[in-house]
């Protein structure tokens, strides 16, 4: 029988009075609270989770603040927590559950994801990074790009092609990449914010045990499904207060400098801030949906209405500062650790929001997939499909 | 209103893009442009003087008399349309048409003969983000001397004469010897700010401000659709080839329909803006319904080619993102463009009172 939001109260109250907040390292009250269940308490028993309704963390979560206890950073561990967690949940061994989950719930193991490549974007599938089976081992060799975290991170989800000869979605493997393998090396790629929040990632012949793959060998397009359906609710589906995200600083930039004003930026500032309202309340219903174990199709949309929103709101923020808004912050080229999209100023806003409709799915697939799967219309013809990899154009 | 203005290419406007295009394909690569913006030395000096010195470009709004061309706003339009194809950091745009255009309306032809010849580079000393109407800053005048700062002044880093407003209506020439020029970290890297700071300097009063500034702006304004115009080209253009060679899902991305779609509006769009700023640069030309005509060109062009650029960068996707790919250069000039010498709302204002649309 799993926990009640009583129940969950009692323990988080237990875990507490065991482990005073202001007394406690941060990392030990981690360790703790993932032993009590209460890291994600939708996981099983055993792995950070009481196998209890996923809307109960919550309750958790806010008796947790309220005594001011760490909490694990989740914007330096996102794609861990995001992406490869539910992933190794859906498909890890027993084994690879135990040895990963706690590590990366703490933060003492960050992760990467080593999916996208320059010619494998939108068609993924399409990857061309090989493993070969060598032994107990997978020898891979090829190129990743657009890897957040690389430079930091200890493990990496990668996805790489082991048979050739199949059609491109068959001959897919997926792997637990060890970061610190020989073989791996990690370049800066510089973007146009002058920054590099991302990398290139060059794969020199990597041995990974056969041990670190996830699910059947040539299924790693099935498991890189869970992976990337995760990794477009954590975009696009984060709870905002009002006026959370890109629509604050441009609210705040009017309040704050009249002089700025004109009836043209009203109306369009306006019709913002009503866009932005609604695309955070189709998220909160998306939420609601999601605790009642009703997720419904929105989910596909969310980040889709993220990226556009982000890219107008900060077009026109960028307009409404004038003569500000012809400079910015600072084009130095850095390796920032955390992804801040609505950090620094709106120069910088504007450019970065412009990867929010290419990161995680470019906006034209994910148009592709309400428009197939939410509302079943028809697929266009496709070449692709039943030509084995080596043989498609590239 | 009078005849139709002619909003075609003359045999020898061709022949000038030709010329100013293969100097800027051999001289402008991209790999150059990007690397130059974080240079100490952001504007490229040498293209500057081929264009200027060389052929002659920089003097093509000056009489004949006074050291320049003779030509008009259509011919300097067109370098506008390759400059803005291949943002080559040159102060054409603010010299050789703005600070032009003001010492035109002032008479001063020793500055002018030095402008036109590419002797000296000008830049007037008012905030790009000003409209042509809008109230601009000035500094203090005493005794003949200036005293006071303004900033957002476009190109005035490699500025030799800057024309300052003063506060006594005045429109001053001052050395750029003579002022502190303070570089500011600038969106458009291509066409960077600077802070001018002027310290009891001296400057020789060339004209009225109230006159020469409105109409330097407003040539500029006019112009600048025309180098516009080059930036959404250049994007529809490098987008085109791009999606052709492109291959996912074993095709060409360009033959996916939702993107062709989106290239052939962008084409549209890009014609009508070929169509309104060539009627800007023929009406600064013959003087015939400037103020509309201006108007109607950066209300249409500022969004029209931040779009082109917007969506050159989409369709490019990741490679799009980073800082080697030309794209973003095209991005930056073309939002910077949007708000320089007034957005496209208060072009669109200022449209309200020309064509008696009044606001609510």
């Amino acid at each position: 029988m799993s926990a009640d939001a009583a129940e969950l109260r009692r323990r988080t109250a237990e875990l507490l009075a065991a482990h005073p907040p202001a007394d406690t390292p941060a990392a030990d009250f981690l360790a703790a609270r993932f032993a009590a269940g209460l890291a994600w308490v939708h996981y099983p028993v055993g792995l950070g989770g009481l196998d209890a309704p996923r809307a109960l963390q919550a309750v958790v979560d806010a008796e947790l603040a309220a005594a001011g206890a760490p909490d694990n950073d989740p914007r330096r561990i996102g794609i861990g927590l995001g992406m490869a967690a539910p992933t190794l949940l859906a498909y890890g061994t027993e084994e690879q559950k135990r040895r990963w989950l706690e590590p990366l719930w703490v933060g003492a193991e960050v992760w990467c994801q080593l999916f996208s490549e320059p010619g494998a974007g939108s068609d993924l599938a399409a990857l061309g990074t090989r493993a070969v089976r060598d032994g107990d081992d997978w020898v891979v060799n090829g190129q990743k790009v657009w890897t957040s975290s690389a430079h930091v991170a200890r493990w990496a989800i990668l996805i790489a092609r082991t048979d050739p000869d199949v059609p491109k979605h068959a001959g897919i493997t997926y792997f637990v990449c060890d970061m610190t393998d020989p073989g791996v090396e990690v370049r800066p790629l510089r973007q146009i914010t002058g920054e590099a929040e991302f990398n290139e990632v060059f794969l020199t012949d990597v041995r990974i045990p056969d041990s670190r793959r996830l699910g059947a060998v040539g299924d790693g397009w099935r498991v890189a499904q869970t992976t990337l359906n995760n990794e477009r609710v954590a975009i696009g589906g984060m709870r905002l207060p009002r006026e959370g995200g890109m629509i604050g600083p441009a609210a705040t930039a009017w309040r704050e400098r009249p002089g700025l004003r004109t009836h043209d930026l009203h109306q369009r500032l306006l019709k913002l801030w009503v866009d932005a309202e609604v695309a955070r309340l189709t998220g909160e219903r998306l939420r609601q949906q999601l605790a009642m174990g009703q997720p419904g199709p929105e989910g596909a949309g969310m980040k889709l209405g993220f990226a556009r929103l982000n890219q107008e709101i900060s077009g026109l923020e960028v307009e409404l500062r004038g003569e500000e808004g012809l400079l910015y912050d600072d084009w130095t080229m850095r390796r920032p650790d955390l992804v801040d999209f609505t950090g620094r100023d709106a120069g910088y806003r504007y450019l970065r929001a412009k990867g929010n409709s290419i990161e995680g799915g470019t906006s034209e697939i994910l148009l592709n997939i309400v428009a197939e799967r939410v509302l079943g219309l028809p697929a266009e013809p496709r070449t692709d499909k039943d030509v084995a990899w080596k043989d498609l154009a590239r | 209103m009078s005849a139709q203005p002619d909003l075609l290419y003359s045999e020898e406007e061709e022949a000038l893009r030709a010329a100013v295009r293969d100097l800027l394909t051999d001289r402008c690569d991209p790999a150059g442009v990007i690397a130059r913006t974080e240079s100490d030395a952001p504007h490229d000096l040498g293209v500057w003087k081929a264009l200027a010195d060389g052929m002659g470009l920089a003097g093509l709004l000056v009489p004949e008399a006074d050291g320049g061309q003779g030509a008009t706003h259509r011919e300097a339009a067109v370098v506008l349309e390759e400059l803005g194809r291949s943002v080559a950091p040159v102060p054409y745009l603010t010299s050789a048409v703005v600070a032009t255009e003001a010492l035109l309306e002032c008479g001063d032809r020793e500055l002018l003969g030095r402008l036109a010849t590419g002797r000296a580079v000008g830049a007037l000393a008012v905030a790009l983000h000003l409209a042509p109407g809008a109230a601009f800053r000035t500094v203090r005048v005493e005794d003949g001397l200036l005293h006071g700062e303004l900033t957002g002044i476009a190109d005035a880093a490699c500025a030799d004469v800057l024309l300052v407003p003063g506060d006594d209506g005045g429109l001053y020439a001052v050395e750029a010897a003579d002022a502190t020029v303070t570089g500011q970290v600038s969106l458009d890297l291509t066409r960077p700010l600077a802070t001018v700071t002027l310290d009891r300097a001296p400057g020789r009063r060339v004209g009225d401000a109230a006159a020469a500034v409105p109409r330097a702006l407003r040539a500029g304004a006019g112009l600048l659709a025309s180098e516009q115009l080059g930036v959404a080209e250049w994007s529809l253009t490098e987008t085109v080839r791009y999606l052709k060679e492109r291959k996912q899902f074993n095709r060409p991305v360009g033959g996916f329909q939702a993107l062709k779609h989106r290239l052939a509006q962008l084409w549209l769009e890009t014609v009508n803006l070929r169509a309104a700023a060539r009627n800007a640069a023929a009406a600064l030309a013959s003087g015939d319904d400037t103020a509309v005509a201006v108007a109607v060109a950066q209300a249409y062009a500022a969004p029209a080619a931040v779009r082109a650029a917007e969506e050159a960068l989409q369709l490019h996707a990741g490679i799009g993102m980073t800082w080697e790919h030309p794209v973003h250069l095209r991005l930056k000039r073309a939002k910077a463009d949007s708000i320089a010498y007034g957005t496209a709302g208060a072009h669109r204002a200022e449209l309200a009172d020309l064509v008696d649309l009044p606001a609510p």
